[in-house]
């Protein structure tokens, strides 16, 4: 436990890629078997402890520590295994335990009722420091939030074995923690895991932005055009063996989200990888992101959810059919295989993302701005016509083409503490446009601002408090005292959520706007009449 | 007769209307007493200043030596009558010359603590409890979660680093004035004799530290070194220079802070901070608890940070306390100096 208290602590000060890799790499060196797995598939975010849950851990803490204080100090330090192991009231036990190991945590929880979780937890808190009362409840609740992905776990593997990181990606689906077989053929000292055994995950091909004069160079004809949709990308595999059928969805990092959405799997052809948005869609009708992000990092999916926000897959890319390799194809030749996949199985939860025609970049963008009108579409994306499927960014292949957002200046009115990153500073703002003699509240934002503003803006609010609502602090916000801020957004929809009977998508602080008063902000008819336009 | 009589918050700063002074203002005033050279509570243009002899010069060196009209240097422990208000300054141990203020008048005694530390620290004098009806007390770190560890353990990292990392300079945020001394004075102790290099921001209030006897081994500037240079070497800067283009010309650099707030890793990773080293010069949560219970006082202000908790407790012991709300105080100390 010690050893990976240790790697931890290191990766959470530890800012630069390289120097984790070199971090977890030398853990990998160094701890034995099985703990060293363990770890790696906590890095990955692999663990589930079932006999472990956030509120227990409250429960637990809130038994020695006044509760007005435990939640004082969660609000200020923003995470709650760290809360945990600060204020955890350091006894000494007289014990004399042999130091503990990960594996020996984990396989006694893993064995252990929702009862004796708890008992396990608090006993081993006792007998560990704080670094090691920290890492143990990182540890057990899954949150590590220490800068990383599962993405760079596996290429520190890479690095440790000298194996290239896609050979590890064809086999990472196939290999369960704590990773004994995986890191044995790794070392040289097995035989290579199946991967057969599973569906894997394939890097998928990322775009980059757009710039003005990218518009100079690129020529119109050489580029093939399709809707943005603002759901989550994915990547459906399927594979049919005999009577057994196997299918996977994977996020854009390689995270199995299969369970979330079952309403899915009938929908996919056999024996294919596609790339594609998930999105909800009631009859053919798209669903805004917002109707998503219900249906996100469940585990159970309720019958009500199932009917009231079915998914569906938006196809854009076909990487592999009937066992062949379709990625070092031309597009063309990808799509045409794809939309006849589609059309083969004709069921309404699987469709093709349809291109959309254009002459010139002038016509384009006159698509792209009417496409406002749908709140699914964020922007179209070019693809080149000849560009292979290639993992990663690659320059030069696909463009995305976001909308310009709207903008509006708007006062700050009330605030309230971040999570995470931005924990212990006032992060979270609401704020509001002028009806008649009152500001009404019609959205919050909690990013478009750098650290130093943020600063800035933490200031502004200890400073100009006014009320306390719990962890909300209202601000001064008069015609001629207050923080104007020009909040940047992407669409306007009605809403019962805000008094102004409007609701913002994509709120950010695009500018503060210290020069202005807040009697020059601007008024709800502005935006009612944005609401019209949009 | 009302504790407010005495002692009250105005816009200006913390106000006492019968001895007509002020204590730590904001603002220019005609007569304040300081309790320390920290810029949040010791600012220029006020008419008559009275403080401890170090505080004195210690704002005479940062703020220019017409930072007043007339100087008064308060003597340790020894009462003397403004206005018919009794005042004495006695010490708070959170840097060099660092007073609490008493205040006596009609039998009621309120103290005011400016910053203040229990640990023992070499580079200022310790603590002194004042037995008081009103204690007005900081709230920095009042929060449970503040524990200061102890500061050998935290300067034992910082040289286990430089073992581990004898390519990298390791560059030491810590306010110019206190931290920076109290870090050396800690390096020593723990047998650390190799030069301790100095950011220019810290010249002058180093030397002074020196000049008042406390012995701080060799030190050197880091000014004029070739790009590159330092590797294994400790250099001290403000916690501001850390993240400024010239940290960058050393050898590799190791973004270290030492600070309170290190205890909170969001607060590390938001400044950047490789090796944070909880080494603080404000009390933590046991230290607030135990002054406010020695002090006797039935009743606790609470100026700046983390007053809500604090107040709470207090409540909870059967002890009347109120925040105080005071705009201005702890900007410096939450950026720098704690």
């Amino acid at each position: 436990m010690k050893a990976f208290a240790t790697l931890l602590d290191r990766l959470s000060y530890e800012p630069r890629r390289n120097e984790k890799l070199r971090h977890i790499v030398r853990y990998l060196r160094e701890a034995p078997d099985p703990d060293r797995g363990y770890a790696l598939a906590a890095l990955c975010g692999a663990l589930d402890i079932p006999a472990v849950k956030p509120a227990m851990l409250r429960a637990l803490v809130a038994e020695r520590v006044d509760p007005v204080l435990f939640g004082l100090s969660y609000d200020f330090v923003g995470d709650l295994s760290e809360t945990i192991a600060l204020i955890w009231p350091a006894q000494f036990t007289g014990s004399n335990n042999a130091p503990l190991h990960l594996a020996e945590v984990i396989s006694t929880l893993l064995s252990a009722s929702r009862r004796e979780g708890p008992q396990l937890i608090a006993r081993w808190l006792d007998d560990l420091d704080e670094t090691g009362r920290w890492a143990l409840l990182k540890l057990v609740t899954g949150a590590l939030r220490v800068g990383v992905s599962a993405l760079l776990a596996r290429q520190a593997l890479a690095e440790f074995s000298g194996h290239p990181v896609e050979e590890i990606e064809e086999v990472w689906h196939g290999v369960e923690p704590p990773y004994t077989d995986l890191l044995a053929w790794l070392e040289g000292r097995g035989p290579r895991p199946d991967p057969s055994a599973a569906l894997t995950f394939r890097s998928p091909m990322l775009a980059h932005p757009i710039e003005d004069e990218d518009f100079e160079t690129l020529q119109p004809a050489d580029f093939h055009a399709e809707w943005k949709w603002d759901g989550i990308r994915i990547q459906a595999a399927t594979r049919r063996n005999g009577l057994a059928r196997d299918v996977r969805l994977f996020s854009r990092s390689g995270d199995d989200i299969t369970t979330s959405f079952p309403d899915l799997i009938e929908a996919l052809p056999e024996n294919a990888v596609i790339d594609g948005e998930l999105v909800v869609a009631r009859d053919a009708l798209i669903a805004t992101f917002s109707d998503l992000q219900q249906r996100l990092n469940r585990k159970v999916v309720s019958a009500a959810m199932l009917r009231d926000s079915p998914v569906a897959l938006m196809a854009y890319d076909l990487l592999q059919v009937e066992g062949e390799d379709l990625r070092p194809l031309p597009l063309p030749q990808r799509l045409a295989r794809l939309e006849a996949l589609v059309a083969a199985k004709a069921h309404p939860r699987l469709m093709l993302s349809p291109a959309v025609p254009f002459e010139s970049w002038e016509a384009l963008a006159e698509k792209r701005a009417q496409s406002a009108e749908n709140a699914a579409i964020e922007g179209v994306m070019l693809k080149r016509l000849d560009s292979p499927y290639l993992a990663g960014r690659p320059k030069g292949f696909w463009y995305k083409w976001k909308r310009d957002p709207m903008i509006a200046d708007c006062v700050m009115m009330y605030a309230q503490r971040g999570h995470g990153k931005r924990s212990s500073y006032y992060s979270d703002f609401t704020f509001g446009v002028w009806e008649g003699e009152k500001l009404v509240p019609v959205g919050k934002a909690y990013f478009g601002f750098t650290d130093e503003e943020l600063k800035g803006l933490d200031r502004f609010v200890r400073q100009n408090t006014i009320n306390r609502f719990g962890p909300v602090r209202e601000v001064v916000h008069e015609p001629q005292s207050g923080l104007v801020l020009e909040i940047a957004f992407e669409g306007l929809q009605e809403s019962t959520r805000h008094r102004s009977g409007l609701a913002m998508r994509f709120p950010r602080i695009h500018r503060i706007r210290t020069d202005k008063k807040p009697a020059e902000a601007d008024r709800i008819e502005t935006l009612r009449s944005l609401l019209r336009s949009g | 007769m009302r504790p407010s009589d005495l002692l009250h918050p105005r816009p200006e700063g913390l106000y006492c209307p019968p001895g007509d002074f002020y204590v730590d203002p904001l603002r220019p005033v005609p007569r304040a007493l300081i309790t320390h050279g920290h810029s949040d509570h010791a600012r220029p243009g006020h008419g008559a200043v009275m403080a401890s002899r170090e505080t004195l010069a210690i704002m005479a060196l940062r703020l220019g030596e017409g930072f007043c009209e007339t100087r008064q240097e308060a003597i340790i422990g020894e009462w003397v009558t403004i206005n018919g208000v009794e005042v004495a300054f006695f010490p708070a141990g959170h840097v060099l010359g660092s007073c609490q203020i008493a205040l006596r008048w009609k039998g009621l005694t309120i103290v005011v603590s400016g910053d203040y530390k229990r640990e023992p620290d070499a580079t200022a004098a310790p603590f002194e409890v004042v037995t008081c009806d009103v204690f007005v007390t900081e709230a920095t770190f009042g929060l449970p979660v503040f524990r200061h560890p102890d500061p050998a353990k935290e300067v034992g990292k910082l040289l286990a680093s430089l073992q581990e990392n004898p390519h990298r300079a390791h560059l030491v945020g810590a306010y110019s004035l206190g931290k920076a001394q109290r870090l050396i004075r800690h390096l020593r102790e723990a047998g650390y004799d190799r030069p301790v290099y100095l950011h220019g921001a810290l010249e002058r209030v180093t030397a002074y530290y020196e000049e008042t006897g406390i012995a701080l081994g060799p030190l050197a500037r880091a000014a004029g070194l070739p790009r590159g240079s330092l590797a294994g070497e400790i250099l001290l800067c403000p916690p501001s220079a850390l993240a400024d283009i010239w940290s960058r010309r050393f050898a590799e650099p190791l973004t270290v802070a030492a600070s309170g707030w290190m205890r909170v890793r969001a607060r590390a990773r938001q400044r950047g901070v490789e090796l944070p080293l909880v080494i603080s010069d404000h009390a933590d949560w046991d230290g607030l608890r135990q002054t406010i219970l020695e002090t006797g006082a039935g009743e606790i202000w609470v100026t700046h940070g983390q007053e809500d908790a604090l107040v709470h407790w207090c409540l909870g012991q059967g002890l009347a306390a109120q925040p105080l709300h005071l705009v201005g105080f702890g900007e410096e100390a939450a950026e720098d100096a704690a």
